[in-house]
């Protein structure tokens, strides 16, 4: 393990390295750039014995993804925002072809107007395509995610592609103090890549079929199943990581924070936690009774574990960054799903849009009107 | 059974091609001399979904599909893989005209700037038949598609074809060829040569339509020979930027006799099939020329 301080995207292309991809299809994207940089410089050094494909976009380098992985090799790549975007199309078939293949996407606004700041719009909105999205706050929590995902993803049981997502600059381009495991240690934690189907003339498949009405839905249906799945294979890596580099991230799904007995809480993905962290221990210093939970796993959806978490609570609001143009934040929606039938006050706050801050002010001031019974909206 | 052509078959009987489809012989005939240490990637198209109606499928070599404009860049990331799991297959990757000449032409053109190993092949039958006949960049001038009808103001497709194999070429590819599917010999023997090669080589495939061009289901060969032989589908190699015509008609035979056998140019007046003739015949004397010369294309 050494210790360092670090860009949380060379981090991520430290431990993007330390999973010993094979193929690494990538495309330039602000605020992503630099992870792949970093793996540029880290193959043409000698340091990673990896193919780099130079795609001429991220629709090929999506493709190029899916035909790496599909010859049987563990595959790396990460995007941003449009690029995500341009891949859409390819996004669900990497899914439906059940290939565990793993990118990073450095969350970013989707235009117009153009914006090369943080949102959730571009990863949110690529949610149903069938690849487990994991939000994290810090470096650390990039480094020992990434290596997990791979885990997940490649499980007997689940395989299906994966997104950390990162928040673009507040935490892509954000330098922190990190732990960066030795080979040795991934090495143990996640074994070479063992593939179920792969192209190969001794054993020639069929991958990509047409499936007619009498076939589709249960491709579809296997997926949806894999994806539930995920959820034990993603508790099962947070747990076992824990007991062997010592970092735990909650469940794995979600993380609490001084939630024991807090009566008012907020939800949220990505680097507002941090933020949040704070205003939380400043509250309770003033002796109200606030707590905080860190939602990683978006989709597969924890419903049952929020559903725990949010046990003894009074009122919930819901820090979306992302709005569902014409109804609400999404993950308010999935939230007011998954509660529906309880008591607990919900209040939606859409914030942080195309790189606007969420200042401690901004969630003091939620936490303010949820006590208040106040309802939500635009923190601008 | 052709004489001489391995008796193997890699593209099984029993797929839902339409009889006389030009598309499924050429497949038959390319993957026949690629031979069984060979993966192929498709685009999505009519032959794509003809040949793997799940759980059937037509193929005996491994095979992916997964969009219409991607091949070339999915074909990218197997070369890379199988580089580096040092092992040696053959790539052959099939595209119709419309995944080529358009929605996959920038992920062709990127792929070859990178210099992958693989045999493109391209099933050029002028259209986009898998939807039902639409104008594509391959479609020749004055062709009716259900995009560009023959109407009474406008002719059917008014832009002349898009010359494809010169812009493959342009981006150094060691091997560029066209062919047809009424001369198997001279089929078998290109995808034998791209695939010894080796790096990014092309090769377009004519093969006729019977719905697309609108002929009866019999004469897919003879169309198709009919097409070489009036020079509207000239067969040359380029390999390493130098032109080489493989085949020169014996006779000079005009344009019109392949025409009027398809009711997409049955719309011709004398004056357009002459507009054809004379482009026919300013292509054949550039190549000629270009051949005399041993012009470099790179």
């Amino acid at each position: 393990m050494t210790e360092m301080v670090v860009e949380a995207s060379k981090a991520i292309a430290l431990a993007a390295k330390l999973c010993r991809p094979k193929v690494i299809p990538m495309y330039p994207i602000t605020p992503q750039t630099h992870i792949v940089e970093n793996l540029a410089e880290i193959i043409n050094n000698g340091e990673l014995d990896a193919e780099i494909i130079h795609a001429e976009s991220e629709h090929s380098a999506c493709s190029a993804l899916l035909g790496a992985q599909a010859s049987g090799i563990r595959t790396f790549s990460a995007t941003a925002s449009q690029g995500l975007a341009l891949m859409f199309e390819v996004l669900p078939i990497v899914a439906g072809n059940r290939m565990p293949c793993v990118m990073a996407v450095a969350n970013r606004a989707l235009s117009a107007p153009i914006n090369i700041w943080n949102d959730h719009s571009d990863a949110v909105s690529v949610r149903d395509q069938g690849w487990i999205q994991i939000y994290v706050e810090s470096t650390q929590e990039a480094i020992d995610t990434l290596i997990q995902l791979y885990r997940v993803c490649e499980s007997k049981e689940v395989m299906l592609p994966g997104m950390l997502c990162i928040d673009g600059f507040t935490l892509s381009h954000v330098y922190e103090r990190a732990f960066v495991p030795d080979q040795s240690e991934v090495d143990e934690f996640l074994p070479e890549y063992k593939p179920l189907n792969i192209l190969d003339p001794a054993n020639p498949i069929t991958m990509g079929p047409i499936a007619f009405p009498n076939s589709y839905m249960e491709f579809k249906k296997m997926q949806h199943e894999a994806m539930l799945l995920a959820k034990k294979e993603i508790e099962k890596a947070n747990q076992e990581f824990g007991k062997k580099f010592g970092r735990k991230y909650g469940n794995g799904l979600i993380e609490t924070y001084r939630m024991e007995d807090a009566k008012y809480a907020i939800i949220g993905m990505g680097t507002l936690i941090g933020t949040a962290r704070t205003v939380v221990d400043k509250l309770r210093e003033k002796k109200k009774k606030v707590g905080l939970i860190k939602l990683r796993s978006l989709r597969p959806f924890p419903d049952e574990k929020l559903r725990k978490a949010i046990e003894g609570l009074k009122g919930l609001a819901v820090i979306d960054r992302h709005i569902s143009v014409g109804y609400e934040g999404p993950l308010y929606t999935d939230l007011r799903s998954a509660f529906y039938g309880s008591k607990l006050t919900l209040s939606n706050y859409i914030a942080g849009l195309g790189g606007r801050d969420i200042t401690a002010a901004h969630i003091e001031k939620v936490f303010i009107d949820l006590m208040n019974g106040k309802s939500g909206g635009w923190l601008l | 059974m052709i004489r001489g052509l391995p008796e193997e078959e890699y593209f099984a009987s029993g797929h839902r091609a339409c009889a006389g489809c030009g598309g499924a012989i050429a497949i038959r005939h390319v993957t026949k001399a690629a031979g069984p240490n060979t993966i192929i990637v498709q685009a999505t198209g009519c032959m794509e979904v003809v040949s793997t109606p799940y759980p059937e499928t037509a193929w005996k070599l491994p095979y992916i599909h997964s969009a219409f404009d991607n091949n070339a860049a999915v074909a990218s990331g197997i070369e890379a893989a199988l580089k580096k799991a040092g092992k040696k297959v053959n790539i052959i990757v099939f595209g119709g005209d419309g995944a080529t000449f358009d929605i996959g032409f920038g992920a062709l053109s990127g792929a070859l700037e990178r210099g992958h190993n693989f045999l493109y092949v391209c099933n050029d039958n002028d259209a986009y038949m898998n939807t039902g006949i639409q104008r594509s960049g391959a479609t020749p001038k004055y062709a009716h598609t259900t995009t560009s009808p023959a109407g009474k103001v406008i002719p059917g497709k008014i832009q002349f074809k898009k010359p494809l194999p010169f812009i493959i070429a342009s981006h150094r590819s060691p091997y560029v060829a066209t062919a047809s599917i009424h001369d198997i010999n001279d089929l078998y023997a290109k995808v034998r040569r791209g695939l010894s090669i080796g790096g990014p080589c092309y090769l377009q495939v004519y093969s006729p339509c019977v719905p697309g061009w609108g002929y009866d289901t019999a004469k897919t060969v003879e169309i198709a020979k009919l097409a070489v032989e009036t020079k509207y589908y000239p067969l040359y190699e380029i390999e390493n930027g130098i032109l080489r015509i493989t085949h020169k008609p014996s006779e000079n035979k005009s344009i019109e006799s392949y025409l009027k056998m398809q009711a997409r140019f049955k719309h011709l007046s004398p004056e357009q099939i002459r507009e054809v003739q004379a482009a026919v015949d300013n292509e054949w004397a550039r190549l000629l020329e270009m051949e005399e010369k041993k012009c470099k294309l790179y």
